[in-house]
């Protein structure tokens, strides 16, 4: 059964991109089977009928796989539990008496719209850069004619896994998003399907992220923070991929020119 | 009945349909094709696919969004699979014979050509998800591996882990992401439809609300396809994500798109519990669980002993005794109304008694915890997130709750609304599932809108309007619509009442959830219908929208959402009173057969209920228009699962 528990709330509150914003404390008391967002949802519920403004955040599944929720819990993206994104996140990972800042996404790249929902519309920006196969509808082969070892499948998928939350880059002591682009490219890059492409996307890809985030020092504080525990060793796979693409490209380059 | 429901049904034997069909529509020569407007709204599989591939065609296409990027969509939830004719595992599949497990599953409320089709053009899907890069579950030879799911006795279902419906979602993002980088395909995201526009009586275009500054706006084209997903939020609790909603076929809906059989909603069997008041939304573990989980109940009632204690001779795993050929494999409305049976018995079990066991322990056994933590982990993992319980040490706790939405637009052959000019793609028509939808279908059914049936068809419709120009956005058409969407927002943020949008959104799903839910009878239906006209009328007497509407505001958002839910909900419930038979996941307790399964009337209701749109008084305002059902290629049984 359920125990309550008595909290205290430190929440950022912002009106909009171009204001400044602060802290606000509310109190209040929550079952420790409810989920972070539910708590959320009823604090916002006793704000409005005590004629305030609820707290913005942003979520939609609940279920940890779109990547709409996300913000700082006492400093950690997502909060205490490992590989967890905040709306899985419980209270019961709380104890009574607990105060808990919560704090969005802080990062160039991501501009904060209001209170604790941030703008990623970076990430759309570096997918539509190469993050994909270009296969036209009604294009393909029959799907079996590759075979894929299981192991470059299961790899692949490890890959594919990320929600594109953007907690990689709010851990980031630089606002990195290798973590994010690295597992995206190498999800392509690492299946036969996707070799055409490999060298253009990997330029490409890296390329655009440069233009809005910050560089990669190896902290390894995103694959911490990632809750679909993505592995950094994407983001060594990615730089190799990268170089090689700068000689693969030029090369290319040359052929253009003689052809 | 006033409208025309011919579902243009091409000639010919059922194989031959779509390939005829193909043939005889008209087409849009790709020269011409950047002469054409189309707004597709939604960014799900149907509508990411569709948007994708009619960019990729030469089309000029606007698609919209409320969610912040077209990755976020609800699609991206599914979790089991995807359905297709592939045969890979050689075990006697064919396209035919997912089309009939199709029809029988849908309890002969579908219609036979858009199914077959849709098993016709499934194996179509896996071809072009895998050439996407989409990383299905492989054998160690390298092929595609394939699961079993509910209502089927051969193995057709791809996976990708337990996170199907992210995958494949990506994978049309992705295309999608490419036409928007080749300049094809026009993005505005954070942006809702809140009307759909018509001019001489087809659709021209959509009125939104940007959901950044609160600007509504007016979007004009050559044509409108909606892709906005399903309806189960009516029910406030259910395992869809938050902000999906029914405002944008509801809205179609009031501008003459009839509206099909909106009582059928599907009652997913494995969802975890609601724990306590605070509940927000209903979590579900993918039903493959049911391959390798038994479902049992204590014999005993209020036996809370825990799981571990309760010997085997007093368990009773009441579907492998009812139903020996399929048993924990029966379909979704057969295993959630026998949960409901035990549980309304007294043997529910948990902390609150409201689930049933799905147990793995038989299945670790036989196969060791590695094979079924290899199957299963990212599942296992997510229920002890959520319930704070080990499934590998004790039994999953599970209940039915709301999944699937089968009502929807109303559409022919061609995905063509009453509305010319309108289409419905994905859950928010009402095709292909009938009364109830098999699993891994719905995923094969918004890609074959998606990528393959609505491009297609669109075309034919495109044809006849080559050399005109989209209706200009300063026609009274777009104009009035601007402002009757104004006068909503302004008339929400006005009424300054003392309950939160939640607080009636809740009220109207505890109605609907327990009249018009599992299992419905005339006394609770009539009950429904007195009730949803209070609560609409209290909502807007006294709901409280904070905030500024001319920026951000999330309360808003919800109103105007939940606004059009009290409206549907109406017509859902008189759908279901109306239908007096049982059929799929619509069961009337009137009307079942001695042993308590769901009895079907094809003498008087093999039709489909296609409800007009008939004034603000929606249960007797609403006109019934019926499209016969006819079937020349499966003999209509009483489904047994026995
Ligand atoms: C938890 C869960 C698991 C599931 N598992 C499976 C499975 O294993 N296999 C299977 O086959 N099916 C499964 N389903 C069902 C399946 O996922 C859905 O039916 C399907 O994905 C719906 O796709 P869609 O493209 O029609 O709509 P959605 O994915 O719901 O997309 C709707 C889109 O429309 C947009 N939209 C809606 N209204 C508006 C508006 N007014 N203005 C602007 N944009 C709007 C949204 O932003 C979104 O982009 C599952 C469903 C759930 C809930
Ligand atoms: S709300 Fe979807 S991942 Fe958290």
């Amino acid at each position: 059964m359920s125990n309550m528990l008595n909290l205290t709330l430190k929440v950022w509150r912002q009106d909009g991109p171009d204001t400044a914003g602060q802290f606000q404390t509310y109190k209040t008391t929550v079952a420790d089977d409810a989920s972070f967002l539910e708590m959320l949802d009823y604090v916002n519920e006793e704000l409005i009928e005590a004629d305030e403004i609820p707290i913005s955040f942003d979520h939609d599944c609940r279920e940890g796989i779109c990547g709409s929720c996300g913000v700082m819990i006492d400093g950690r993206a997502h909060g205490p539990q490992k590989g967890t994104a905040t709306c899985q996140l419980h209270m019961r990972q709380f104890s009574d008496g607990d105060t808990i800042e919560i704090e969005p996404w802080r990062a160039a790249g991501f501009p904060i719209i209001k209170d604790l929902v941030v703008n990623r519309a970076a990430f759309d920006r570096i997918i539509e850069s190469g993050g994909y196969i270009s296969v036209t509808t009604g294009a393909a082969e029959e799907a079996n004619a590759i075979p894929i070892p299981k192991h470059a499948a299961d790899a692949a998928m490890d890959a594919a896994a990320c929600i594109g939350c953007g907690a990689c880059v709010a851990a980031c002591p630089n606002s990195a998003a290798n973590l994010f682009t690295a597992a995206k490219m190498q999800q392509l890059n690492m299946l036969p399907q996707g070799q055409a492409e490999r060298y253009t996307r990997s330029n490409d890809m890296v390329e655009r992220m440069e233009q809005f985030f910050g560089s990669c020092t190896n902290y390894g504080e995103c694959q911490e923070a990632c809750p679909k525990e993505i592995t950094i060793d994407f983001i060594a796979m990615m730089n190799r991929d990268y170089v090689k693409s700068q000689l693969v490209n030029r090369r290319r380059l040359g052929e253009k020119k003689v052809g | 009945m006033t409208l025309n429901l011919d579902a243009h049904i091409p000639e010919g034997p059922l194989a031959d349909k779509w390939t005829n069909h193909k043939f005889d529509l008209n087409l849009v020569a790709p020269n011409n094709r950047r002469k054409f407007e189309v707004i597709v709204v939604g960014t799900g599989l149907a509508g990411a696919g569709a948007a994708a591939t009619l960019g990729e065609l030469g089309y000029n296409v606007k698609v919209f969004t409320y969610h912040d990027s077209p990755r976020r969509a609800h699609s991206i939830a599914a979790q089991g699979g995807i359905n297709a004719a592939k045969n890979y595992r050689n075990d006697g599949d064919s396209i035919f014979r997912l089309f009939y497990d199709t029809i029988k599953g849908g309890d002969y409320r579908s219609r036979e050509a858009n199914v077959y089709r849709l098993a016709e053009v499934s194996n179509n899907i896996i071809d072009q998800a895998t050439a996407q890069g989409v990383p299905f579950a492989r054998e160690y030879g390298g092929g595609l591996d394939n699961r079993s799911f509910g209502g089927a006795q051969v193995s057709r279902t791809f996976y990708a882990r337990g996170q199907t419906g992210q995958q494949l979602l990506l994978g049309a993002y992705q295309a999608l992401a490419r036409q928007i980088h080749l300049g094809t395909v026009t993005l505005y995201n954070r942006t809702e439809m809140l009307d759909l526009v018509l001019h001489e009586g087809r659709a021209v275009g959509i009125t939104t609300r940007d959901l950044l500054n609160g600007e509504v706006s007016s979007h004009s084209g050559h044509a409108v396809l909606m892709a906005t997903g399903g309806y189960g939020n009516v029910y406030f609790l259910s395992t869809n994500a938050k902000a999906c909603n029914v405002t944008a076929t509801w809205r179609a809906h009031r501008k003459g798109a009839a509206f099909a059989n909106p009582s059928y909603t599907q009652i997913h069997p494995t969802c975890i519990p609601p724990a306590d008041e605070f509940q927000s939304k209903l979590t579900l573990m993918s039903e493959s669980l049911r391959n390798d989980g038994r479902i049992w109940v204590p014999d005993a009632e209020a036996d809370n002993r825990a799981a571990a204690d309760i010997p085997e001779d007093e368990r009773d795993y009441y579907l492998e005794r009812k139903y020996p050929s399929f048993g924990n494999l029966v379909p979704r409305d057969v295993a959630s109304r026998n949960a409901k049976t035990v549980v309304d018995e007294g043997r529910g079990i948990g902390p609150l008694n409201n689930g049933v066991y799905l147990d793995f322990g038989a299945a670790m056994e036989r196969f060791g915890v590695d094979t079924i933590q290899e199957r299963y982990g990212n599942l296992f993992d997510m229920y002890e997130r959520i319930t704070g319980e080990n499934p590998y040490e004790v039994p999953m706790r599970i209940y039915p709750a709301t999944h699937y939405t089968m009502g929807g637009l109303w559409v022919d052959y061609n995905l063509e609304t009453t509305v010319p000019g309108l289409f419905a793609l994905g859950e928010a028509n009402f095709s292909d599932h009938g009364a109830n939808r098999l699993g891994a279908s719905a995923l094969m059914q918004g890609l074959a809108d998606g990528y393959f049936v609505a491009p297609t068809t669109l075309a034919g419709y495109l044809a006849d309007w080559l050399g005109t120009d989209p209706v200009p956005i300063d026609d009274p058409a777009f104009t009035e619509s601007h402002t009757e969407t104004q006068d909503r927002i302004n008339r929400l943020m006005s009424i300054n009442g003392t309950h939160t949008v939640d607080h009636y959104h809740r009220e109207l799903g505890k109605v609907i959830w327990e009249d018009c839910g599992m299992s419905r009878n005339r006394a609770g239906l009539e009950r429904a219908l007195v009730e949803i006209p209070q609560i609409r009328e209290q909502f807007w007497t006294d709901v409280k929208v904070p905030g500024d509407p001319n920026g951000w505001n999330q309360s808003l958002e919800k109103a105007l959402r939940v606004a059009d839910f009290m409206e549907m909900a109406e017509l859902k419930v008189r759908d279901a009173l109306h239908r007096e038979e049982s059929c799929g996941g619509h069961f009337r307790e009137e009307h079942q057969t001695a042993e308590g399964e769901a009895q079907r009337d094809d003498e008087n209701f093999a039709y489909v209920a296609a409800w007009e749109y008939g004034g603000e008084d929606i249960q007797n305002d609403a006109v019934l228009n019926k499209e016969p059902l006819e079937f020349d290629n499966v003999s209509l049984t009483q489904r047994s699962y026995k």
